[in-house]
């Protein structure tokens, strides 16, 4: 059975069907004291199957809002007509922390959270659909760190959705398997998109632009999951050249300015039919975990493999891109007739291993290797032309994700 | 509708004139809305004191929830008791509640304490025991959570007191109360925030596989300490065992963590003691905070994963410019202390149950770090550094 239950909060604008809009104070925020309990209180009481809906109008939350209730669906009436604002929020690390299975939240915007956005934790079957993340205030290092956030959880679908002003990544799928990211777009973000520690990932259709870095995917060590397989494809990649303003020691503060895609310490990984275009540092980077710029002298857990393997980068649209990339990249121009070319690897390669399968298989696109292991001393632009023995599947999702609600 | 108008003055009739029960009584299944249905407590002659089979005790190191007091109390029903463990949380019988009592003491000057704002700072050296109840004369009560275990499991049951400290009404969606805290000279104002459900499972489900309810504070280690009550000034386990409450405590061998203040205890069990009850319900290789890879929990013997030369992972601005959540020697550049003294709702932790510092908390993991030895390195110039 379907439960769908109404919040009767903006006063007359429920009551009758009528369209009046609720009463606002001064800065646009509906007036209604008891809205903050009643949705918590919905929040507490819901069961499998229920659809919380919240109506139009612009929310003022202090506290953040959790579930942990499994099945239950949260929907406004638009990413830009139904906002949850946290500006004035005085405690929780999150606008909205989910820990039940069978999550939907669709049609609402998330505005200003002290912390992240929209974190679930630990489950199965999650979807965010039309969801607005955004910092209003544009880029800042104050800003919260993650937009959407699923963390150790098994299928994940992100669509249709926006994500601004992340002080880390919009969209940051970590630690998670069987993902679908698609036509979303990430805007003024230090990271747009991150996959992060995660396996089995189709992110194609967004448009990533304005970051720090547009699309990152990251293996990071000393986490209990590591991870590989993921195919970013058909995005639009453009322009991002934002200064970066992650905090000092993020995993994300290393990505220099004008970045298009980053792979680092990742495996398996494809970039095939994207448009990828004017990143001023480079287009794509594909890094080992010695780049970043953490400690790598002491022992990392033996299971953590900090070497890229099997990258396969193939039909691209690249355009402009590596004019203007960070000082430490500028020697390296030259190799390049003025500037970095669309491929640029750190060359750092483990020794056990033959062949790291650095493949470009892109036009005329060439692959800068700049000799990472040996101070840039003898950066090359490197053969390439190879391909993956076998080509990564299709993610597919338990089909109640991807009907519509 | 005559009939049903009677229906209903005949409840408020019966509303009217019922009692609250003054004994101990356990709800299998409904929630009441106050406090009051439990027979926990009286409140008469400006004193709230439990009723029989509650027993008070205290932690060895408590977790710190805004400098409030905590009168802590347990009770197992009659001819039932709780298994030991040495390491999780002791099975116990359907039909345990454990109350916890948030309260603070208030200037003296305060007419109605019940609505004072104005909150000071105790020593745990000042606090009133709880056994035999509290003196209200100078104290706000704010809150008085419940722990019940039902026979599907604990429930969490948070009831806010009222300004007259007379009745306390169950808030399941939580609550803020704002308060201004005094330590000397010093005034800071704050939001005293009561937890909603969903976030006292945010603590007390500590391992993701099974989301099972579980009491933290109910474990051998924590528990191991002298404390009054029946039987005297005793160890609170042997208490226990003594009025059957608890079966299967061994002679000897039993888990002891240190009391944080304790001068006289070596430095690293205080700290690893106060990470533990603030830190490990979270931080732990099966806790919410698992994913960090950040395990602070007392077993926990490695040491990168208790953040020694560990970068962080989704800190965002929570790492403070700092490159790892302990550095050995430094506790001014680790993120560890750095989260613990923030206020920011998007760095700080704990995430929740936290609005002030605890400034001693916090001096006491700096001279701990401070003491730690070794060093850890960044990518020196022999490899490439993006950054």
């Amino acid at each position: 059975m379907r439960h769908v239950t109404m919040l009767a909060l903006a006063g007359g604008l429920m009551l009758a069907g009528c369209h009046q809009a609720p009463k606002t104070d001064a800065q646009g925020f509906v007036i209604d004291p008891g809205f903050e309990q009643k949705l918590q209180q919905q929040l507490l009481d819901a069961k499998p199957g229920d659809v919380v809906t919240i109506p139009a109008g612009k929310y003022a939350l202090t506290r953040s809002l959790s579930v942990t209730a499994s099945g239950v669906t949260i929907k406004g009436a638009g990413m830009d007509k139904t906002v949850l604002s946290f500006a004035k929020q005085n405690s929780g690390a999150e606008g909205l922390l989910v820990t039940g299975d069978d999550f939907t939240l669709q049609d609402i915007a998330l505005e200003d959270t002290k912390g992240d956005a929209l974190k679930i934790n630990g489950t199965k079957n999650a979807v965010m659909r039309r969801v607005r993340a955004e910092w209003t205030g544009g880029p800042s290092t104050n800003n919260g760190a993650y937009g959407l956030y699923p963390v150790q959880v098994e299928n994940v679908l992100i669509e249709d959705s926006v994500v601004k002003g992340a002080s880390d990544a919009g969209i940051y799928v970590g630690q998670s398997s069987n993902i679908i990211v698609r036509n979303n777009r990430a805007e003024g973000n230090v990271a747009g998109i991150e996959i992060e520690n995660s396996t089995g990932a189709d992110v194609y259709g967004n448009t990533t632009t304005g970051n720090t870095g547009g699309i990152l995917v990251f293996n990071m060590p000393d986490l209990p999951v590591p991870g590989s397989k993921t195919r970013v494809y058909r995005n639009k990649i453009v322009a991002n050249n934002h200064a970066n303003f992650g905090a000092k020691g993020s995993a994300v503060s290393s990505v220099p300015a004008g970045s298009g895609v980053v792979i680092n310490a990742n495996d398996d990984v494809e970039i095939f039919d994207n448009e990828i275009a004017d990143n001023k540092t480079a287009n794509v980077i594909i890094s080992s975990y010695f780049s970043t710029g953490f400690d790598t002298q002491r022992k990392r857990t033996a299971a953590y493999d900090p070497y890229p393997q099997n990258i396969y980068v193939a039909n691209n649209r690249f355009s402009g891109g590596g004019n203007d990339p960070t000082d430490q990249f500028k020697p390296l121009m030259a190799l390049g007739g003025g500037k970095l070319p669309d491929v640029v690897w750190d060359g750092f390669v483990d020794p056990k291993v033959a062949d790291a399968r650095i493949c470009v298989q892109n036009g005329d696109a060439r692959l800068l290797n700049v000799d990472g292991p040996h101070q840039f001393k003898g950066p090359a632009i490197v053969a390439a032309d190879c391909a993956p023995a076998t080509r990564l599947p299709e993610i597919a999702l338990p089909a109640e994700m991807t009907k519509a609600k | 509708m005559t009939r049903f108008l009677a229906f209903l003055f005949g409840l408020l009739l019966v509303a009217a004139c019922s009692r609250a029960p003054d004994v101990v009584t356990f709800h299998a299944e409904d929630n009441p809305e106050n406090l009051a249905d439990w027979g926990l407590f009286t409140i008469s002659d400006g004193r709230i004191t439990p009723h029989a089979g509650m027993v008070t005790y205290e932690l060895a190191t408590p977790l710190f929830s805004d400098y409030a007091q905590k009168w802590r109390t347990v009770f197992v029903p009659k001819g039932a008791s709780a298994t030991y463990d040495p390491v999780n949380a002791f099975a116990f019988p359907v039909g345990t509640i454990v109350t916890k009592t948030f309260y603070y003491t208030v200037p003296t000057s305060a007419a109605e304490p019940g609505t004072s704002a104005e909150v000071v700072k105790m020593t745990p050296a000042t606090y009133q025991t709880g056994v035999g109840g509290l003196d209200l004369a100078h104290v706000r009560l704010i809150e008085t959570r419940l722990l019940v275990r039902r026979a599907k499991g604990w429930v969490a049951l948070p009831y806010v007191w009222n300004a007259d400290q007379t009745e306390a009404t169950l808030q399941r969606a939580g609550a803020a109360v704002p308060l201004t805290f005094i330590d000397g000279s010093k005034r800071t104002d704050f939001v005293y925030t009561v937890p909603n459900a969903n976030q006292c499972a945010g603590c007390h489900v500590t391992d993701h596989r099974t989301r099972a309810f579980e009491p933290i504070g109910l474990k051998a280690r924590h528990l191991n300490r002298t404390f009054p009550g029946p039987g005297g000034e005793i160890n609170q386990l042997r208490r226990l065992a003594a009025l059957h409450y608890l079966t299967g405590l061994p002679d000897a061998g039993v888990p002891q963590d240190a009391a944080w203040q304790d001068a006289a205890a070596p430095l690293d069990a205080r700290a690893r003691a106060y990470l533990d009850i603030n830190c490990a319900h979270c931080h732990s290789a099966t806790g919410p905070a698992r994913v960090s890879g950040l395990w602070l929990d007392r077993q926990n013997a490695d040491p990168r994963a208790l953040g020694v030369c560990k970068p962080p992972v989704a800190a965002g601005k929570g790492a403070g410019d700092r490159a790892f959540d302990i550095v050995p020697g430094d506790a001014h550049g680790s993120i560890l202390p750095f989260r613990m003294a923030s206020t920011d709702p998007g760095a700080m932790m704990p995430e929740t149950g936290r609005s002030l510092t605890h400034a001693e908390g916090v001096a006491l993991i700096d001279r701990w770090i401070d003491t730690l030895k070794g060093e850890c390195r960044l990518a020196g110039t022999a490899e490439l550094a993006m950054r």
